[in-house]
């Protein structure tokens, strides 16, 4: 099998994660059931009569997808693929607004015409003159895993040598507050949240962009290799165990193979219980968990992905994410990501070091 | 190339039909299902015209046996209708019998329940279930969890290119063999959000859609559902099965021009045709039909037509049509139910007609297929472009 290299990796997060030095420096906000992204200065990338126009996402995925880019020198992807939930959802909830308080009149089609989802991938295009191939995915859990799917796929059929894959999601102001309604937002009263042992329902939610230029050759830039991928929309608790074995012996290994494994506690009661039945297999890995960093949203698994690059490139792991703390490891050759949503598109992903 | 994919099975429902056979009759009798706005409602009802599918959700979700307390959208609703069909078509008893897969299409997702309340919901708490029906991937992982569906579950949004990036999709997987069968397609429901979207970018006619005429005002929108089975050949020999088509060419570029306007020579279109007929292995000569994207929008049939003209020279375009004239512009679905005409029409042989055409473009020499012509199609191609400039064409052959 054709190695797939990670030849950069970008994230923009609650956390500094553009910066350097955050690796070490995360602190968990646990006050707040609503996280910000922290923006980077959008002038340094973008023309300000653009930034005006454009919506968080569109915003924070031009700049991760630029600095990807540049990260791994390339000027020109031979494939651009993006992974979003809610897709442009800000200017989705402008325009619909629009429609429903003015009853269908004096409409303009600014936010209509950014609100489809490929917005993302299609103005990353658009900024780079690319005419390659250019895909978005949506599924409400796994768009991040599929996207990163087809691009290995497309690498190890020589149909491309780079590909740019990202993840990206917003908040957007109605859709939080319809989230908090139906009790998939927290209560405030329900904070500061134990993420491993959560007594009560709903996730802090959060948003971001990551993105990744994938290669089928290393470089100096070179972070990790991505392994293998897999996905399915439903699982048992029951059957998590099997699910994640059978993955690793296709990959030749057992749990006991596995160095670190990165799990999505997300602080939900209901679904939490995915991951407790997971841990059993993974007493001699270093267990991390990232959402009490990055909060939960459809793509939340870009920053367990770009924090699973670091970890490789680094070997080391930054002490805010471990869960068991007295585990020591010589060396991490490889992470299993494992992450669902609201107990369904459950994925593992499997990077080794590069 | 030895890349061709057999299809076993399509299930479709669209404003000229309910499955299969009834779009087939409409389109040889040239029968087309614009109409005025019965369900939707709007205040644009008795001005502008769409190919809308005469059944409330609520008689869908009695006809389809669905349980009464659900939170399925309009989208969803019409997904499970064609999914089911194209399954029982490919004469599938066990979904899980090998790995199976979904790959599904949407631009509207549950926005005809999300407009409906979406600044009530405080007040009506027994609406509340729809909040989480809004993402476009929740009819997918709905069609799947109706199937019975355990696997691969996935879903593509770029606009009107949406189905067509599904069906390639799907095909790449059973080729790289991560799985061995695919349920491929797209769904759109009407809604007042993208009517009146449309409506603001001035492409949309108050009559009828005239697609590749000179006098063009604009597209009718439309919903539909459908999906195409890709089964591997593994599959096919070991289950006897028929095939109905193989899907042997596919190609998505990128025009890069604006975000919704194409290209006056039409890039994005003429390099995923291009990639398409790579991928096939035929030379230009060998497509007998091109079922059009061809919205009759003034921008996309200009472009299109001289993409077209690039990929197969002034002389040589293959004869064509669209079909829109018939079920309206289906966004997400609108690949999907093409792709179930461009196998009908190689298994009947025969071309439908672009409806409601009377004065060829000034700018060049294009005239569609205008009634039905029965002729031998050994080879579709059908071309859909969407927002974003996602421009994908796929290549149908006969079995």
């Amino acid at each position: 099998m054709k190695p797939v290299y990670v030849n950069s990796a970008v994230c923009i997060s609650a956390q500094d994660t553009l910066n350097e030095g955050f690796f070490q420096e995360m602190k968990p906000p646990t006050s707040t059931v609503l996280l910000n992204a922290i923006a980077p200065n959008y002038k340094d990338f973008i023309p300000p009569a653009q930034i005006r126009r454009m919506s968080k996402t569109v915003k924070m995925s031009a700049v991760a997808a630029h600095k990807a880019m540049q990260e791994a020198g390339i000027e020109m992807p031979d494939a651009i693929i993006v992974g979003t939930g809610m897709g442009c959802e800000e200017d989705s909830e402008r325009f619909l607004s629009n429609v429903i308080r003015n009853e269908e009149e004096f409409l303009t089609p600014t936010h209509f015409i950014q609100s489809t989802h490929n917005t993302v991938a299609g103005q990353i295009a658009l900024a780079n003159s690319c005419h390659a191939y250019n895909f978005t995915y949506v599924n409400p859990g796994s768009s991040l895993e599929m996207s990163l799917l087809d691009a290995k796929l497309q690498l190890e059929h020589k149909e491309a040598k780079t590909v740019l894959v990202g993840a990206t999601d917003e908040k957007a102001t109605r859709t939080m507050e319809l989230y908090r309604l139906n009790a998939t937002i927290k209560k405030e009263e329900d904070l500061p949240v134990d993420f491993l042992n959560s007594a009560s329902e709903g996730v802090v939610w959060g948003e971001g962009s990551a993105f990744f230029v994938l290669s089928s050759e290393n470089s100096e830039s070179t972070c990790a290799q991505l392994q293998d991928i897999t996905f399915i929309n439903t699982l048992e608790e029951t059957e998590v165990s099997d699910f994640i074995s059978e993955f690793l012996s296709g990959n030749n290994l057992h749990a006991s193979d596995v160095d670190a494994v990165i799990l999505g506690f997300s602080g939900d009661l209901r679904s939490d219980g995915y991951y407790r039945a997971a841990q059993p297999l993974f007493e001699n890995a270093l267990q991390l968990y990232f959402k009490h960093l990055s909060g939960e949203f459809n793509t939340a698994s870009g920053f367990a992905f770009f924090m699973a690059t670091q970890i490789l490139k680094r070997q080391e792991v930054p002490e805010v994410m471990k869960i068991n703390t007295d585990l020591k490891k010589d060396s991490i050759r490889n992470i299993l990501i494992y992450n669902q949503l609201h107990g369904e598109d459950h994925s593992l992903v499997l990077l080794r070091e590069a | 190339m030895g890349r061709k994919i057999a299809i076993t099975g399509m299930g479709i429902i669209s404003s000229i039909g309910r499955n299969v056979e009834e779009n087939y009759a409409s389109l040889v009798a040239s029968t087309p299902g614009i109409s005025d706005i019965e369900f939707l409602e709007t205040r644009h009802r008795g001005e502008l015209k769409v190919g809308e599918i005469k059944i409330s959700n609520e008689d869908l979700i009695s006809e389809l046996g669905l349980p009464e307390d659900n939170n399925y959208a309009r989208t969803t609703l019409l997904g499970i209708k064609a999914a089911q069909e194209a399954v029982q078509h490919a004469g599938i008893k066990d979904l899980n019998a090998c790995r199976t897969g979904l790959i599904s299409s949407t631009s509207v997702g549950g926005m005809d329940v999300t407009e409906k309340y979406f600044y009530d919901y405080e007040h009506q708490p027994g609406k509340q279930k729809y909040i989480a029906a809004h993402d476009a991937g929740h009819s997918s992982l709905v069609i799947a969890e109706v199937l019975g569906l355990k696997g691969l579950v996935s879903t593509i949004s770029t606009a009107c290119s949406s189905a067509a990036n599904a069906i390639m999709m799907g095909a790449k997987l059973i080729q790289s063999g991560v799985l061995d069968r695919v349920i491929v397609g797209g769904t759109d429901g009407l809604s007042k959000f993208t009517l009146n979207g449309f409506k603001t970018l001035m492409i949309v006619t108050d009559s009828y859609n005239t697609p590749f005429d000179n006098d063009r005002k604009g597209l009718n929108l439309g919903e539909a559902a459908a999906f195409l089975v890709l089964e591997s050949e593994e599959v096919v020999k070991k289950e006897n099965k028929k095939i109905l088509a193989y899907l042997s060419g596919y190609g998505n570029a990128n025009d890069a021009h604006h975000q919704t306007a194409s290209s006056d020579d039409g890039t994005g279109a003429y390099l995923a045709m291009e990639k398409a007929l790579k991928v096939s292995g035929l030379h230009t000569q060998e497509i007998d039909y091109i079922n059009a994207h061809g919205t009759a929008t003034p921008n996309n049939d200009l472009s299109e037509g001289r993409a077209m003209i690039r990929i197969f020279g002034e002389e040589n375009v293959p004869e064509f049509s669209s079909t829109k004239a018939f079920t309206g512009h289906t966004l997400a679905a609108a690949a999907a139910i093409e792709a179930v005409y461009s196998i009908l029409a190689i298994n009947n042989g025969v071309i439908f007609p672009n409806l409601n055409f009377k004065t060829p473009m000034q700018e060049f020499d294009l005239i569609p297929v205008t009634t039905v012509k029965y002729k031998e199609i050994n080879h579709v191609l059908s071309n859909s472009f969407g927002f974003g400039g996602n421009c994908s064409t796929l290549i149908f052959s006969k079995s």
